[in-house]
């Protein structure tokens, strides 16, 4: 995946945006955080033409990795034409003009704020996260030293305390999304912020996940067929969300769903928020009770689901 | 107490000084700690009493002198020749410091089971019910209802607070705990409630208990034996009872007399 830069026009940008020394510092730093899974590398993040909370750790990680021959996809929880996606995608069409697409088993790099696609991902496929808070701690340990020297020694015991009173205050762990995970028996990581349904297909995943931070400078990183294991308690085991109705397009199950409100009505449905999942297999002719409803039609036709969950941060 | 008897001293400190550039905070300090004594560190403001506390507790380095520690497996160790992860674990497990403003001791944001729980989870208790049950357990030993557990420190009063503050440090059994001034800064009957409860759990637990103070009153209900302490040396050292009913120096005499009677 090393960048084959074209030879540039007049006032043209250098190959997907960033100049050649900063993306050989941005990789230096991925390889650490390779090299070390779950710890945070930091980096000398550059200022992005966007603002920040849109990605600009993620952006910063894709433009380093990418190369000419890339297929890049680009997803916005889970969806390829929300708004944060579009301008991504866009801009890496634009910088690098790489190939781009909606299909996950055609991408050879995927970006993604929020959701890891339904569809298994490959060895020859790497996924970008992008990542508001890397660290886990931080609400508790608002330190940064602290927090460094707690993940330098594994005293990990305040992740638990977090997850205590989730239960004293909720009666279950009502975390749902940047769930804290321990990579590889060492580190403790926050995915975040995606949900923590997303969290057991980060255990073993086949492909290499890359987590970028651009306001806070971070980036770290899980290699292939990594142990990840999410934190609980014994008698609280962890869990992720279920939902009692399949999607209302395609059908499908077992898959994280988004509400949609369709109408001033009352009306309303669950739809898968992977997309390009749910296009797939109604493509397949699988069909949802909501299929046939005129409302529902007009989400089937390619755009996108409203979302409600917006994680609060 | 068993450990009464125990020949062994728990702490040896050896001529710990500390300097603050040409200032001193304190100067050649030795005494040693036997397991279950409760010693008194007393001195007007300034005397190095709160400097020689965090040099013991490891909170700050002395510029000279040991300080010995006997482990849980009876070996002595210096305390500034173990790693940081040693010293960090050794603070949370056994022992604790409870500050004089329970703010900086609690986790104010987290619920008061939670605050108790802490060190438990620390140390890797995994199971939630275990975990709930033992803070409930503590936080009746310190009078604190147990419908509270789930409130945050910032609804409680200075008292409750402080009584919060010492559950939280007691509850993984250490046996070495260091006090800033427990009592400063609360009324007179809060004081003297909290004041009976501390001198019930350290005899019942056994405890041995470094208490820097600045009230005889206080010394004299907790302690077995005094320090006094006053341009950062210690001048005066023995039983409470007999140095404040029989001060020799002509300071601590001072000090005694100074007492403000009702």
């Amino acid at each position: 995946m090393t960048a084959q830069p074209k030879p540039l026009d007049e006032g043209e940008y250098n190959f997907a945006y960033l100049d050649e020394q900063t993306k050989r510092m941005i990789r230096r730093a991925i390889l650490k955080g390779i090299a070390v899974p779950g710890y945070q590398v930091p980096f000398a993040s550059r200022e992005m033409p966007m603002p920040y909370g849109w990605g600009t750790g993620g952006v910063q990680v894709t433009a380093a990795i990418l190369g000419a021959d890339d297929c890049l996809k680009v997803i916005d929880q889970g969806s390829d034409d929300t708004t944060n996606a579009v301008a991504i995608r866009g801009f890496f069409e634009k910088t690098a003009r790489v190939e781009t697409t909606f299909e996950t088993s055609k991408a050879s790099i995927i970006q993604t704020r929020h959701r890891i696609p339904e569809k298994d991902l490959r060895e020859d496929q790497v996924i970008v996260f992008q990542v508001p808070i890397p660290e886990p701690l931080r609400f508790l340990e608002p330190r940064e030293t602290e927090t460094r020297k707690m993940h330098a020694l594994e005293e990990y015991g305040l992740m638990h305390v977090k997850l205590y009173e989730d239960i004293a205050k909720n009666g279950h762990i009502a975390t749902t999304y940047a769930y804290p995970v321990l990579v590889n028996g060492r580190y403790v990581m926050d995915p975040s912020p995606t949900p923590k349904f997303d969290n057991p297909k980060i255990d073993r995943m086949a492909a290499l996940q890359l987590y970028g931070a651009g306001r806070e400078k971070r980036i770290y990183a899980i290699p292939p067929y990594t142990d990840v294991k999410s934190l609980d308690f014994e008698d609280y085991p962890f869990e992720v969300q279920k939902f009692d109705k399949p999607c209302g397009l395609c059908g499908a199950e077992n898959v994280y769903l988004d509400e949609v409100i369709l109408d001033d009505k009352g009306g309303r449905m669950f739809v898968c928020s992977d997309s390009d999942y749910c296009e797939e297999r109604r493509e397949a002719g699988h069909l949802g009770p909501m299929a046939a409803d005129p409302n529902a039609m007009t989400l089937a036709g390619g755009a996108s689901a409203d979302h409600t969950e917006e994680p609060a941060r | 107490m068993t450990d009464f008897f125990n020949d062994d001293p728990l702490l040896q400190v050896n001529g710990v000084t500390r300097y603050y550039g040409d200032r001193i905070g304190c100067r050649n300090v030795s005494f040693q700690l036997w397991p279950g004594e409760v010693l008194a560190i007393v001195g007007e403001s300034g005397s190095g009493k709160t400097t020689l506390l965090n040099c013991l507790s490891t909170r700050l380095a002395p510029t000279a002198g040991a300080i010995e520690y006997r482990m849980r497996d009876g070996a002595m160790r210096n305390l500034y020749q173990l790693g940081e992860a040693e010293r960090r674990l050794l603070m949370r497990t056994d022992w604790g410091f409870v500050h004089q403003n329970a703010a900086d001791g609690l986790r104010m944001t987290v619920s008061a089971g939670a605050n108790v729980g802490e060190r438990l989870m620390a140390v890797g208790d995994r199971h939630y019910g275990h975990i709930r049950e033992t803070a409930t357990d503590w936080l009746g030993r310190v009078e604190i209802e147990s419908d509270r557990i789930d409130d945050d420190p910032r609804s409680f009063s200075g008292g409750m607070r402080q009584r919060l503050q010492i559950a939280r440090n007691l509850v993984t059994h250490p046996r070495l705990v260091f006090m800033d001034e427990p009592t400063g800064g609360l009324d007179v009957s809060v004081q003297a409630r909290l004041l009976d409860l501390l001198r019930r759990l350290v005899a019942d637990l056994g405890l041995s208990v470094i208490i820097v103070t600045h009230d005889l009153a206080v010394a004299r209900l907790l302690s077995h034996r005094i320090m006094v302490m006053r341009h950062g040396e210690v001048i005066e050292t023995g039983l409470t009872d007999q140095v404040l009913d029989d001060p020799r120096e002509p300071y601590t005499q001072l000090l005694v007399s100074s007492i403000l009677q009702v």
